[in-house]
């Protein structure tokens, strides 16, 4: 039961120049009490987007409508802290199908691939580099290529190599996930438990 | 197997690789799994969508923890969001055939505190559960962490996730701990060296003789905290104070079982000679009473130290004024004397045995400061049981304190325990991110003696003066 295939993502970037986003300010531990995968997206960055009174706070990236797009583009450490998958769902929910980070938290990274989002760790001088190219034109364009896992910035044509391991790749790529895998091979981990 | 020295880490994870996809992660088999009301829900329906079931529920313990209330659990929960994953949990344990300890069950408490205090968590085992703070279970030799809920559903449906092996990182801390100074200021020390990303790609072993001397409660507050220097894990290699703390606990194994896993457990120890992809030593002597002053818990200081000034301080500029400015300091301000208006002392981090007796030691025969709102929370039933057991209510009582009920309370603000927009909380707990304990709360997070302290003065205050 997989999630849409990731294969060229195309688009322009929102950027989050901050460093240490933790998982709690994704999404508050308040919104985390659905028993449903759903609605999420409405609550990220629930407490930078919305005022005490649940109104939109103006200087706020989400808020400002100039800036748009698929792609999340955030600081240092991205997604530290709780292991909560729903800060990967509110993401996805929002719209977001690729998080673009110098450094990202390993748990985050993990639940992120599990839900259908890319994360792609730069450089911290590429990463200056996209938040440049935004900066002058919000409207600037990325592109995100699994296949050759190469990402550029369309208004400069630079570009950069990143990382990820061939078997989630190939995952990502046909929109297969970890469950059906492992429902593969059932029988070859109830014969390791009978041994333990 | 080959004999070249291996590594404790090393020994626990290489045993529980049934398959190794090339350039892909391990199909790693989980030993115990425990789940909760707020991230199992997605993962139970997920078993429903796909038409699968459990296929070990005798390897996962389910107890309600985060969004329970810690007063009157005897009434229905309140709030029907909260109730409704209350229920949902005990109905989707019923299901499967999972033990369930929800609300009002004498062994209900905090996951990981009840899974150590009643022999479920052992040496040389793998252990997850949907919460970053697993890695608690670390501190006896297991390999411990949190999963996402995609994960918990995998270990539901097959007992295994898919792991690429992390790196491997060994801290040492020898010497003499100075007086005051507890497991808690320990870890909040290493965190203030290596950041919140410091460990990020690692599994983390404890070494040195602070550990070795330390109790097995001790051991699991610093193994806690492991994640908040964004290690995956920690651990400590199982001795003779692990099999102690372990032996007669109720689902321990029991006669010639015994016999025969302790000898396992024995051999779970680095080999001489093994070696890390890093190593770290700190100084014992160097560590006094931490505290923290920003919105990460890397961001801690010597309790008698100043504030430090941006540029004594790895990251961007903009990043450290943002959360100074969203805790109402200063660089170079003085933490001691700093007004607090709530004192928290609970949670999977300090809310054991020992935690309360250290937060006694120093209220006995004061009084709780007038302006201080304290929230005394117990992890369990069972800790709760040795309160009243020991005295430590009638001390608390004395001071003007209320003792609470078991659950995971005001570390995380997602139960009915909140601190106030703009107030400030020393916190027993284990992060102090920005509206980690309420909309626009103020955390700073600290030891049981440290939060005793400023309960009685109202103010940040070296613990030492009272001991």
């Amino acid at each position: 039961m997989a999630y849409d295939k990731f294969t060229i993502l195309k688009s322009s970037a929102v950027p989050m120049p901050i460093e240490n986003v933790d998982t709690d300010q994704i999404i508050p531990a308040r919104f985390l009490k659905a028993t449903e995968r759903k609605g999420f997206g409405d609550n990220l960055f629930r407490d930078w987007r919305y005022d005490s009174n649940d109104q939109p706070k103006q200087d706020f990236v989400l808020n400002n409508p100039i800036y748009s797009g698929k792609i999340l583009v955030g600081g240092k450490n991205f997604g530290s802290g709780s292991s909560r998958e729903h800060a990967a769902w509110a993401i996805y929910d929002y719209g977001f199908r690729c998080v673009v980070s110098s450094f990202f938290a390993d748990i985050f990274k993990g639940n992120a691939i599990n839900v259908g989002i890319l994360p792609v760790q730069v450089s911290p001088e590429f990463l200056n580099q996209i938040f440049e190219a935004i900066e002058k034109d919000p409207k600037s364009e990325l592109e995100v290529n699994l296949e050759d896992q190469k990402i550029t910035i369309l208004s400069t044509g630079a570009s950069e190599s990143f990382a990820i391991n061939g078997y989630k790749k190939h995952n990502l790529l046909n929109g297969f996930d970890d469950i059906d895998y492992l429902q593969s091979m059932k029988s070859e981990i109830e014969s390791f438990a009978a041994k333990k | 197997m080959s004999n070249s020295p291996k590594t404790l880490f090393d020994k626990v994870w290489d045993s529980h690789v049934v398959r190794n996809i090339e350039d892909g992660p391990d199909v790693f088999f989980i030993d115990r799994h425990f789940i909760h009301e707020v991230t199992s829900p997605v993962a139970f329906l997920g078993l429903e969508q796909r038409g699968i079931g459990v296929l070990f529920p005798e390897k996962t313990f389910a107890t309600a923890d985060h969004n329970t209330p810690t007063i009157n659990q005897h009434l229905p929960v309140e709030d029907p969001l909260s109730a409704n994953q209350l229920a949902q949990l005990e109905k989707n344990s019923a299901k499967y055939g999972i033990s369930h300890w929800g609300l009002g069950n004498p062994k209900n408490g905090i996951v990981h505190v009840v899974g150590p205090e009643n022999g479920i968590t052992l040496p040389g085992m793998t252990i997850v559960c949907g919460d970053s703070h697993t890695s608690t279970h670390g501190a006896f030799g297991a390999i411990a962490f949190g999963i996402g809920t995609s994960e918990v559903e995998m270990v539901l449906s097959s007992q295994c996730i898919m792991q690429p092996k992390p790196k491997k990182m060994r801290i040492n801390v020898n010497g003499q701990l100075g007086k005051g100074v507890t497991p808690k200021d320990v870890a909040l020390y290493i965190i203030s060296k290596l950041t919140t990303s410091g460990a990020t790609g690692y599994f983390v072993e404890y070494a040195g003789d602070v550990f070795e001397n330390m109790t097995m409660e001790g051991r699991m507050t610093v193994c806690n905290l492991s994640i908040e220097m964004g290690a995956r894990g920690g651990m400590i290699a199982p001795d003779q104070t692990t099999f102690d703390y372990i032996n007669g606990r109720e689902l321990a194994p029991k006669g010639a079982d015994w016999d025969k896993q302790l000898a396992y457990w024995k051999t779970l120890k680095t080999d001489a000679g093994a070696s890390f992809d890093k190593e770290l030593t700190f100084n014992a002597a160097d560590i006094e009473p931490m505290i923290t002053y920003g919105t990460n818990p890397g961001m801690g200081i010597g309790i008698s130290k100043n504030i430090p000034s941006a540029n004594e301080v790895e990251g961007g500029a903009t990043t450290y004024a943002k959360s100074l400015d969203y805790m109402g300091f200063h660089e170079n301000d003085a933490m001691i004397g700093k007004k607090v208006d709530y004192v928290f002392i609970g949670s999977c981090t300090n809310g054991r045995i020992e935690d309360f007796r250290a937060f006694a030691s120093i209220i006995k025969g004061h009084k709780k400061a007038d302006h201080v709102t304290a929230w005394v929370v117990p992890g369990s039933h069972i800790v709760e049981a040795q309160i009243k057991e020991e005295g430590i209510l009638d001390i608390l009582t004395d001071a003007g304190f209320e003792l609470r009920q078991p659950g995971c309370s005001a570390c995380l603000a997602m139960n009915d325990d909140k601190i106030p927009a703009g107030k400030y909380a020393v916190s027993t707990s284990n992060r102090n991110f920005e509206g980690r304990q309420g909309p626009g709360s103020r955390t700073l997070l600290a030891s049981p003696y440290v939060a005793a302290a400023a309960a009685i003065t109202g103010v940040v205050t070296d613990p030492r003066q009272f001991l």
